[in-house]
């Protein structure tokens, strides 16, 4: 367990770790290591060896597809709706919950993270009875024209409930660690709540509020369980890309549901990356 | 006030959204009685459901827990090269969609997967099968351990483990004298949410299992099966006890929180930085 | 059981920039030594390769009759008392002290025995069970030292040890240290970067600046022999007077008289400790008043003389029986002074003018 010493001329010998008298590196990094390829990096690296053996015009093929095309919008544009939604409403909550007291405030606390310790099958079927036209809300809204349950509104909705613990407890350590200094000094010069909320509050909160975005967006794009129940999952109008590729799946098309499924792991990673460049922007304008 | 109708507004988001579909679990759950609540949670079927999502949890935890633990010793005891690269990989399945974990199942274990052919050949089942399954499960929880407790070792620093290297004590000494008794309460957290996930996941299991009710399904899964036959009292009823699971969960995170508050903080500014 | 220390050409650099630059330091036998400097001098480091808590780059460490340099920390026989205490937060107050033993496997009867006596030693009988976060930061401060102590270390080594406490804890720790070290006789070494604690605690002080060692000796040696500027003026207060030297007598370069000295001719930089400064009330005197400070014990006053301002400082008690007022007119007088020229290493002691004669311009 001796620490890797650099005896040399100048000392400047290019050391990969900082040198530390603590043991069990070696083998704790091994462990970690070995684990990660086999259940995440070999996997995922076959998976993307399987597109590659369709050739560009292969993936293509298949990405183009007209129901491919479809369900792609289908589920960016309700991830987007929810997500959007669900950022303003989310500060709302974390907002209220951070900053105010009343009581059952704990109770409300600990529901937000309802959506994250739920299995998504159970949100599914709740949602959809929920909002099916004979469910307790399906009913109130369908005399007004609004009808949720198979349609992309229900994906919206189920969207929205399992993405919200996302944004609200990635924004609420923010506002907790507001400085109140900041805002007195404001108010003290004469601004008004919302002035200061929107001037000094709400530029702090924004990189946070973009992360729990992001989070969330990926998350809806992702998710399978608590959709499918609700959604028409009629293809191109109310079916979601998830469920495209176990369609593919179970048809026995590897090669269709692989080119899929590297697609979305395409959009997310590209989608993170926008969202890591718009942070740093935000952080540069306003300062960390 | 402004401060009340803020609060009104949160309040009755919430109750839309997060209330209102619990409460639907437990009124469609016992819509036919209690007598037919009892008939379809004691089902043989759903009997079976509930030992295999057991069995599964049982697997995917421990070797979860375990690779949570060398993760945080080495990421977080030690600086090196690439360091950050490895933590983000961590993370890397907890931003995939659960259907891309049984899609990745399949495309090695599948019949006409990587293995597939040398799989059949001696007989070996693993998609549609309970190994499928289980290791879809550990990939889609892979970093929940992890993920709660390197920050949190990273936080308490290293100064008790270099004073426990100057009284004597060798590696696993150190390990399991000082740090591990540290990193209690957030080993518990993890394990709990791990837990949480491994026995509700849905979408990753759905796609590797056989899907036969009575021998492949989980409890999730049986929930599916139930209601697509339409017997929308027992696949409440099963959806009962999953969220059941749910609120105990629930009810053991706030109570770590409350006793953990001022470490939780320090590890949360920590995490948004 | 007193063991000595031998430090022969210590290099130590991180990452490009050289923390420990060829450093050599005998520690005898039983003293008590003070690594002090500023941050960043590199004096952490060191007692760090002291304990085998890091490698060197370059020298060799001895402990007693063993060479220590490659040798892990628990080969080594030394106590480490951390900043920060690093007291074991999930184990009481009983149980940290008695980890070293528990590691070696001495049997439960010892243990007791052993910890109660430290225990005592440290006067927390009453708080074995106790845990740290329990516990005041002297407390844990010294919970600390017991913890070390336990294993009976041939030698101790602390990193500052007192600097996240208040400043009459520190002194009540500082006299109790100083106490146990008069009574268990181990080989000490702590480090420091409050030259007033190094002064009252050690036997002999080791001045550290950028990874070299600028002086070393007793507290007295070096405040009245400082050799470098760096030193002087990291141990007090000092009004420093550029001035030059022509034929042997001392004149600022603001114009008047200091004294004289047997220093080379040319520019010189004069340095006069406050309490060297001695005003006296006269109506016509060329240097006012500005401002008296009553510091508690001490006071201080500046006087200024177009331009020059000089601090001068004198005990409470004095201050009250001069007859001394801001605004006031007053002669300056000095007792006493230090110079350091480019053209010869070390200090050059200066010579008043005769006592008598106040400082004055030339005219």
């Amino acid at each position: 367990m001796s620490a890797s010493a650099s005896v040399g001329i100048a000392g400047r010998r290019f050391q990969w770790r900082q040198p530390s008298i603590l043991p069990g590196f070696a083998p704790s990094l091994t462990i970690t290591l070995v684990w990660l390829v086999l259940i995440v990096l070999a996997p995922l690296g076959v998976m993307l060896w399987f597109t590659a053996g369709l050739g560009w015009r292969g993936f293509f093929n298949v990405i183009l597809e007209p129901r491919v095309l479809g369900d792609l919008r289908v589920s960016l544009s309700t991830a987007l709706y929810a997500s959007v939604v669900n950022a303003g409403f989310g500060l709302l909550v974390a907002w209220v919950l951070a900053r105010y007291r009343f009581p059952g405030r704990r109770l409300a606390d600990a529901l937000i993270d309802l959506p994250f310790a739920l299995p998504t099958a159970v949100a599914g079927i709740a949602l959809s009875t929920l909002y099916a036209p004979n469910g307790w809300l399906g009913a109130l809204l369908a005399p007004l024209g609004i009808h949720i349950a198979f349609n992309p509104s229900g994906i919206v909705v189920a969207m929205m409930f399992i993405s919200l613990p996302f944004i609200v407890r990635t924004v609420q350590p923010v506002i907790e660690d507001l400085e109140p200094e900041q805002e007195e000094a404001a108010s003290l010069m004469g601004a008004t709540p919302l002035q200061i909320f929107l001037r000094i509050s709400f530029p702090a909160i924004l990189p946070s509020l973009l992360t729990g975005f992001a989070l969330a967006f990926a998350r809806c794009l992702g998710e399978y369980g608590s959709i499918i129940f609700i959604a028409g999952n009629k293809p191109m109008v109310s079916e979601i890309v998830p469920l495209l590729i176990v369609a593919r799946l179970d048809e026995f098309d590897y090669q269709g549901a692989t080119a899929i499924g590297t697609l979305m792991l395409g959009v997310s990673f590209l989608l993170l990356l926008t969202i890591n460049l718009l942070q740093a922007w935000v952080r540069r304008r306003h300062g960390g | 006030m402004v401060k009340n109708i803020l609060i009104g507004i949160a309040l009755a988001f919430m109750g839309l959204f997060l209330v209102m579909p619990l409460l639907v679990v437990f009124t469609e759950a016992f819509s036919a009685g209690i007598a037919d609540y009892f008939t379809a949670i004691t089902d043989p079927n759903v009997g079976s459901a509930i030992t295999l999502t057991l069995i599964i949890a049982l697997v995917v935890v421990p070797a979860n827990l375990i690779f949570g633990i060398c993760a945080s010793w080495c990421i977080a005891r030690f600086n090196f090269i690439g360091r950050d690269l490895l933590i983000t990989l961590i993370d890397l399945p907890f931003s995939i969609s659960p259907v891309i974990a049984g899609l990745l199942e399949v495309l090695l274990f599948g019949l006409n997967g990587l293995f597939g052919t040398w799989l059949a050949n001696h007989n070996i089942q693993i998609i549609f099968a309970l190994p499928g399954m289980i290791l879809a499960t550990i990939f889609v929880t892979f970093p929940f351990v992890a993920r709660e407790i390197i920050p949190l070792a990273q936080e308490q620093g290293n100064d008790e483990e270099e004073a426990a290297v100057t009284l004597g004590a060798s590696g696993l000494q150190i390990f399991f004298r000082v740090s591990l008794p540290k990193l209690r309460w957030g080993l518990f957290y993890g394990v709990l949410l791990c837990n949480a996930r491994a026995m509700g996941e849905f979408g990753a299991v759905s796609v590797v299992s056989g899907k036969i009710f009575g021998s492949t399904d989980t409890l999730s899964l049986a929930v599916e099966s139930l209601y697509e036959s339409y017997e929308i009292q027992a696949a409440f009823a099963c959806a009962s006890l999953l969220a059941m699971l749910a609120l105990v969960t629930l009810i053991l995170k706030s109570a770590l929180e409350w006793w953990h508050r001022d470490e939780i903080h320090a590890v949360r500014r920590k995490k948004a930085a | 059981m007193s063991t000595e220390i031998a430090i022969s050409h210590v290099s130590r650099a991180f990452g490009g920039h050289t923390v420990l630059n060829d450093v050599s330091l005998t520690v005898k036998p039983g003293e008590l030594l003070a690594l002090l400097g500023p941050s960043g001098s590199g004096k952490t480091t060191l007692l760090r390769l002291i304990a085998g808590l890091d490698q060197p780059d370059r020298g060799k460490i001895n402990i007693g009759d063993l060479d220590a340099t490659a040798r892990h920390p628990k080969e080594r026989g030394v106590g480490f008392v951390f900043q920060h205490y690093a007291l074991f937060r999930h184990m009481t107050v009983f149980e940290n002290i008695a980890f070293s033993l528990r590691i070696r496997k001495v049997p439960k009867a010892e243990v007791k025995t052993r910890v109660a006596a430290l225990l005592k030693l440290i006067q927390l009988e009453t708080l074995a069970s106790r845990y740290p976060a329990q516990l005041s930061g002297g407390q844990r401060q010294r919970v600390a030292l017991a913890r070390a102590l336990a294993s009976q270390p041939r030698v101790l080594l602390l990193d500052e040890p007192f600097g996240a406490l208040d400043a009459v804890v520190r002194r009540d720790l500082r006299r109790w240290l100083r106490q146990l070290h008069d009574e268990m006789h181990i080989t000490t070494i702590f480090v420091t970067h409050d030259q007033e604690e190094a002064f009252d605690l050690a036997d002999r002080v080791v001045i550290m600046n950028a990874g070299k060692i600028c002086q070393q000796g007793t507290p007295i040696d070096i405040y009245q022999h400082p050799t470098s500027i760096f030193v002087h003026e990291f141990l007090g207060e000092s009004n420093h007077i550029p001035s030059r030297v022509h034929n042997g007598t001392v004149i600022a370069q603001a114009g008047f008289y200091l004294g004289e000295a047997a220093a080379p001719e040319g520019p010189v930089q004069t340095f006069i400790r406050p309490h060297h400064v001695i005003p006296r009330p006269n109506p016509r005197g060329a240097w006012s008043i500005t401002r008296i400070a009553a510091t508690g014990a001490h006071a201080r006053i500046s006087v200024t003389n177009t331009g020059t301002t000089l601090q001068a400082a004198m005990t409470a008690d004095a201050l009250l029986d001069s007859s001394l007022t801001p605004g006031q007119q007053v002669d300056i007088f000095f007792s006493g002074g230090t110079i350091f020229t480019e053209a010869k290493p070390g200090p050059t002691k200066l010579t008043p003018l005769k006592p008598t004669s106040a400082i004055h311009a030339i005219s």
